[in-house]
């Protein structure tokens, strides 16, 4: 079974960091890059499409929201949607699909679009959820007054009961954060383009322990844009259509970061599961992938959730070199959010998009057909699988 | 600089009972089942039967983290945070600061005690070693 959704273009400004360029310049470029790279115009896009909205939860995470977008692009969309409730980061890709599965739009553009690295001054640090406000409420108010105010913190419960239980160490977490910034030597657009060695891993200062300074992803301003068109519409498009094969969206616990019954899993099991009973494809046909890492803990979560290999066996699976350069799968080949910059999922999906066009310069993983793509971390997840036909 | 959580119906037990000392949980009356974070509704039968009990205030370390980044000015830093399975209330954990030990010599699975820190209305839980 295959959605009637495909992916036809994929663009990304320049991102980096303390730009102190308006969001909504990185927007207009990433629209503009997405467009020429699906050779339509402005006046095709019928559709708009964000997560998780315009948001003031932390300083610079979500700064547009699709109104201000519309007006500001002069866009005719008679569909829009912004999900900050869904699956995950990757709600509006998946919303978008079914929108033009059902006939209520032709070609949606999806966007993502922070200004964290601006944002962040020496009282608003980004990502710290009701960072300002007077009281807190929801699972925020059980976790961030208890002094556990980031997600760093919660990751590191996660990779702390993992390294107890399946004995991984943290020279597994620095051969992935190493292995990405191999591959963002070979992309232009990463923010993080230095060779990382395992020492320099080591070395590094702790954050939230067992996770350092570079098992965090990088707070940038950037924006990307995905657009995503009905089947028949995508037949017309420059680039050859990366049809949705199958998605998964799970909330599969509570909708907290300390309450899941076993968190050696997150919600990215549920979702995956979901995605993989939805398709006759494997995990064995897999070429590229894109695997949330917001921290570096995530990626072996995501392998393990995604079926590359069983639970507690991603340490052995990344000591054997199964998702670096040269592996057999290949992981955030653009150098992911930790080399790349956290576009909240958005640069992963491009980046699987590039590959599979065939268009990744340096890096590209000869005949890349099929691509793997897992968003969030914690209780939030979405899946997709995308084909080239 | 803390941030303080708004007081609700349903979590005021939750931050208040260490005035006197005690760690209230949530339960369902008609089942049993221990709620948290605390709500008004059982999740597992939709009972409307919320009660309040208080727990031993012990449990053993699930998880744990040594955090060594002062997310705002001031923070002293590095401190332990623990996820710890309550005694007494099955599938319900608490996440709280640990004090009076050396951060780093927390380990999982061992025996955490209750205490509570005050700040305006709120009573903070905060774990120590159970010796
Ligand atoms: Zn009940």
């Amino acid at each position: 079974m295959t959605l009637n959704a495909a992916i036809t273009g994929v663009g990304m400004s320049d991102i980096g960091r303390k730009t102190n360029r308006p969001a909504m310049i990185h927007l207009a470029e990433a629209a503009r890059r997405a467009l020429e790279c699906a050779g339509l115009t402005r006046a095709d896009i019928d559709g708009i499409s964000t997560y998780p909205g315009k948001a003031d939860n932390s300083p610079g995470m979500s700064p547009l929201g699709t109104g201000e977008v519309r007006n500001a692009l002069g866009l005719k969309t008679r569909w829009h949607s912004a999900v900050p409730d869904g699956p995950s980061q990757m709600a509006p890709i998946q919303v978008a699909a079914m929108a033009v599965a059902t006939g209520q739009a032709r070609h949606i553009l999806c966007f993502r679009a922070l200004t964290e690295s601006s944002s962040q001054t020496a009282t608003q640090r980004a990502s710290i959820p009701g960072a300002g406000r007077a009281r807190l409420g929801g699972w925020y108010s059980y976790l961030v007054p208890a002094k556990a105010m980031s997600a760093s913190n919660w990751a590191g419960w996660m990779a702390q009961r993992y390294f107890h239980e399946f004995g991984m160490t943290r020279e597994h977490l620095g051969l992935v954060a190493t292995g990405q910034r191999a591959f963002a030597q070979q992309n232009p657009s990463a923010v993080m383009r230095t060779p990382l060695t395992m020492d320099d891993y080591l070395g590094a200062r702790m954050i939230s322990s067992p996770l350092g300074l570079f098992d965090c992803d990088v707070p940038i301003d950037g924006a990307c844009v995905v657009i995503v068109s009905a089947a028949d519409a995508a037949k017309d498009c420059a680039q050859a259509p990366l049809t949705i094969a199958a998605m998964g969206a799970a909330l599969g616990s509570q909708e907290t970061w300390d309450q899941r019954p076993d968190l050696t899993t997150m919600g990215a099991h549920d979702s995956a599961a979901d995605m993989w009973a939805r398709t006759d494809l494997k995990p064995a046909d897999v070429d590229v992938l894109g695997l949330y890492d917001g921290f570096s803990i995530f990626v072996p979560f995501w392998l393990e959730a995604m079926g590359f290999c069983g639970h507690g066996e991603a340490k052995d699976f990344i000591a054997d070199g199964n998702i670096g350069p040269g592996g057999r799968f290949p992981v955030n080949t653009g150098g992911g959010q930790l080399s790349g910059g956290r576009l909240h999922g958005f640069g992963l999906l491009h980046e699987v998009c590039t590959q599979l066009w065939g268009q990744a310069g340096g890096r590209q993983i000869d005949g890349a057909k099929v691509g793997a793509c897992g968003m969030g971390g914690g209780f939030i997840a979405g899946s997709m699988l995308l084909r080239r036909d | 600089m803390r941030p303080l959580p708004e007081l609700t119906p349903e979590n005021t037990a939750f931050w208040t009972g260490g005035a006197e000392g005690k760690l209230m949980i949530a339960f369902c009356a008609d089942c049993s089942h221990a709620i948290h974070p605390p709500q008004l509704i059982c999740p597992k039968c939709w009972s409307q039967a919320i009660e309040f009990k208080p727990v031993t205030g012990t449990g053993a370390v699930y998880t744990f983290t040594v955090n060594h980044q002062p997310w705002m000015p001031d923070m002293p830093v590095p401190f332990a945070l623990a996820v710890v399975d309550l005694d007494g209330a099955p599938g319900a954990r608490v996440t709280a600061e640990v004090v009076n030990a050396d951060p780093e010599s927390v380990v999982i699975g061992q025996t955490m005690k209750i205490g509570f820190l005050n700040i305006d209305d709120i009573w903070f839980p905060q774990w120590e070693p159970a010796q």
